[in-house]
């Protein structure tokens, strides 16, 4: 089937200007673009073009001459010169004399890298531009001039003209920061033996910290990962669940003032999260508002370790999710059960069907084609949940001289391990661990949704 | 009326019971769900107006009424300055939202409806950003915005910014879903009268658009608000540029707890009443969002 679709969209965007026909059948012009950027174009009539590119290749040489060479010569050691302490005779104090920063040093060189990487990339996109000039003048057509580019870019190219300034933040706010990270789960880089300023590279270490089971920190990771997939699941489908049966039973017919219902569930989800979990966090503490009110009712003698014992922790970040969760839910299956085509039901009632076939033969089935791939991302979502988790329970009850807590999800516990312990190492190592599963997950479901497929199906 | 009689004039049938049994039992679970539901919310609501100070009571309902919390709260700022919580907060979410608006209504266009080589790679590689919990790059974030000289002083005002802006066009997904949905044959006349593919963008799209361009704006509007972790990373015990958030938060900590906490369910109930006001306004368009995209 691979074989079948990749022709087809290859020829979507062919074009005879590709780098290898530019080197092999390019002219002597095209050719000497290889070595300086430009000068194809500025043969071919395209001056303030050929400039423009020959600006970029001098200020990449410039920058790498400068910065640019030390900054990944340095990267393999990652530096070498420890903090150093001097007597100052004529002042008569110790001076510090800054050692090698191995951050910086890992910073500056993936960000050099980036900048190569770009930087191959125009050169790609000079030589492309110099053969296409090259090609069209052969063949006797109007070349070009620098204004009729920049009309191009309104028009022909709006999607560069547009996405430059978007695709730009996402690189140097997102994806830098990503790369950034990962090699840091090959280094010694943590608190641990005081190697905060001058770290080195140590292989695959830290992953066998983490996963290994009989270490120390191999259990927490075990266990930490289990809750987590429990309380996804947990997460996930209750939500799911209850606020499907919640948006049936105010949909069936006998219920009055439907709207009424709806708006008090609403307006749980129209406070800020974050408000309503602070709100949450303090009720259920020992001397909170739920606490009181059950012991005023005499319903119980003593308060109830809500935040404090290991199970009525999960259980309450569990149920308190609920809260967060049913009613949208129940907003979304409410738009999907007004949807539901009526000829489906009028079929069944005609062919004699009672309330639970019509229920679990088309209502059930509808719901779920729908909302599939919503649940799955939903679950997805859920493993990455850091604020319900961090803002209720903080991961508490926590075992003495563990990192993590009994209700930490990988994601507090990453947290937690980089910002409080400052373990930057095994930090990324789970960063990169959680990753690779959610990845997996959200591509596999993702192409299987329908909008994917057949996105122009509306158009 | 004769109707009416009629109705009741029929006898109680064991059917009839049951329907109306089952009538009563939804009616009166939805009453108690929903009470369970308000109850957070009223309480906080007593709790900002409770006269007594102190984070805990022995008791639950208050046992005087005041409005001085709020007034504290915009009055007493020594010690931790709501007032100017609330303009940080105000000044950085209004620029965000000019900037975050623009990016996603570009990139939700040019994925829309231009079609050139990275489109797919370019989709799928945000949906994958997309799963990544935002704050795991944080701490890399963190040493890029000290290594640019971001962080110090004032600049940090910049550093929230591109925070909560920059990476926003990866966000593309739902103004997207609802451009799909204009009908191509309007775009293609107005390419045959003489349009450039930007006239198209924001002479016919942009227009016709209205409820998912409002949704942009009300969306990156409100992210500052509701964000807590990058602007406690970034920003941390420097209270002078704190955002709403992390001052609520902190308004809970040992120290703050006990003196505050009333004046807390007050900042709590006025952060909330803007914010679930334009989050009411946003369902709306959301809602008219989603069902332009079933219309076609």
């Amino acid at each position: 089937m691979k074989g079948e679709k990749k022709p087809k969209k290859v020829s979507d965007f062919a074009t005879p200007y590709t780098v290898t026909n530019a080197i092999t059948k390019g002219g002597v012009f095209t050719k000497l673009s290889m070595l300086v950027m430009g000068l194809g174009n500025i043969a071919h009539k395209q001056v303030i073009k050929g400039l423009l590119f020959l600006a970029i290749e001098v200020a990449y040489i410039l920058f790498m001459v400068k910065y640019g060479v030390k900054c990944l010569a340095m990267l393999p050691s990652l530096g070498t010169v420890e903090q150093q302490e001097v007597f100052n005779e004529k002042t008569q104090v110790y001076e510090y004399i800054l050692g090698d920063q191995s951050v910086l040093i890992l910073l500056y060189g993936v960000a050099t890298i980036g900048i190569t990487l770009a930087f191959f990339f125009m050169w790609r996109e000079a030589l492309k531009s110099a053969y296409m000039a090259e090609c069209l003048t052969k063949q006797g057509h109007k070349v070009n001039n620098f204004k009729g580019d920049c009309k191009d870019l309104l028009d022909k190219n709006l999607h560069k003209s547009l996405l430059f300034l978007p695709v730009a933040g996402i690189l140097i706010f997102t994806i830098l920061p990503l790369l950034f990270m990962i090699p840091m789960a090959f280094t010694d880089y943590s608190d641990i033996n005081n190697k905060l300023v001058l770290f080195d590279w140590v292989g695959l270490d830290n992953f066998k910290t983490v996963l290994g089971m009989g270490g120390k920190l191999g259990n927490t990771f075990w266990s930490v990962l289990g809750w987590t997939l429990i309380w996804a699941f947990f997460a996930t489908f209750l939500n799911f669940f209850f606020g499907m049966i919640l948006a049936i039973v105010i949909n069936r017919k006998g219920t009055r003032l439907k709207g009424f219902w709806r708006t008090c569930f609403v307006i749980s989800i129209a406070v800020p999260q974050f408000v309503s979990l602070l709100v949450m966090r303090q009720m259920l503490q020992r001397q909170g508002a739920v606490n009181n009110l059950l012991l005023e009712l005499g319903w119980i003698d003593n308060p109830l370790p809500f935040w404090t014992n290991t199970t009525w922790a999960r259980v309450s970040v569990i149920l308190i999710n609920c809260w967060v969760g049913i009613p949208y839910s129940m907003l979304q299956v409410t738009g999907i059960l007004q949807n539901v085509p009526a000829e489906l039901y009028e079929a069944a009632k005609i062919d004699g069907a009672n309330p639970v076939q019509i229920f679990f033969k088309i209502t059930l089935p509808y719901i779920m084609f729908i909302m599939g791939p919503y649940i799955i991302t939903q679950f997805t979502g859920n493993i990455n949940n850091f604020n319900v988790i961090y803002l209720l329970s903080a991961g508490n009850p926590t075992p003495v001289g563990s990192t993590a807590g009994k209700t930490d999800l990988l994601v507090t516990w990453l947290y937690k391990l980089t910002i409080d312990f400052q373990y930057y190492n095994l930090g990324a190592v789970i960063g990169i661990l959680t990753f690779v599963v959610l990845s997996i997950v959200a591509l596999v479901t993702y192409r299987n949704t329908a909008s994917y497929k057949d996105e122009e199906g509306f158009q | 009326m004769s109707k009416a009689v009629v109705k009741q004039k029929r006898p109680m049938t064991a059917a009839r019971f049951k329907r109306v049994f089952m009538n009563s039992l939804v009616h009166v679970i939805l009453g108690l769900l929903a009470a369970i539901w308000l109850f957070p919310i009223f309480w906080v609501v007593m709790t900002s107006l409770r006269k007594e100070s102190g984070a805990y009571t022995s008791y639950f309902f208050p046992k005087a009424l005041t409005f001085d919390n709020y007034i504290r709260l915009f009055t007493e700022t020594t010690q931790l300055n709501f007032p100017r919580m609330f303009l940080n907060t105000l000044f950085i979410s209004i620029i965000v939202c000019i900037i975050s608006t623009t990016f996603v209504l570009c990139v939700s266009y040019c994925m829309s409806r231009l079609r050139f080589k990275m489109r797919k790679p370019f989709m799928n590689i945000a949906m994958i950003m997309g799963l990544f919990p935002a704050f795991m790059s944080m701490v890399a974030v963190y040493f890029i915005l000290k290594a640019l000289g971001l962080i110090e002083g004032n600049m940090v005002y910049i550093s929230l910014i591109l925070i909560y802006s920059a990476g926003s066009g990866a966000g593309f997904y739902i103004a997207k879903g609802f451009f799909d949905t204009v009908p191509k044959s309007l775009t293609e006349a107005a390419v045959l009268d003489g349009c450039n593919q930007f006239q198209v963008f924001y002479k016919i799209i942009l227009p016709l658009s209205k409820p998912i361009v409002v949704y942009t704006i009300l969306t990156s509007f409100l992210g500052p608000w509701l964000d807590f972790i990058f602007c406690k990373v970034i920003v941390g015990p420097r209270d002078k540029y704190w955002t709403v958030s992390i001052g609520l938060y902190n308004m809970l900590e040992k120290e703050f707890v006990n003196g505050w906490f009333t004046r807390w369910a007050a900042a709590a109930v006025i952060v909330s009443i803007p914010i679930a006001i334009l989050f009411i306004i946003m369902q709306r368009f959301y809602v008219d969002g989603l069902t332009g995209a079933v219309k076609g």
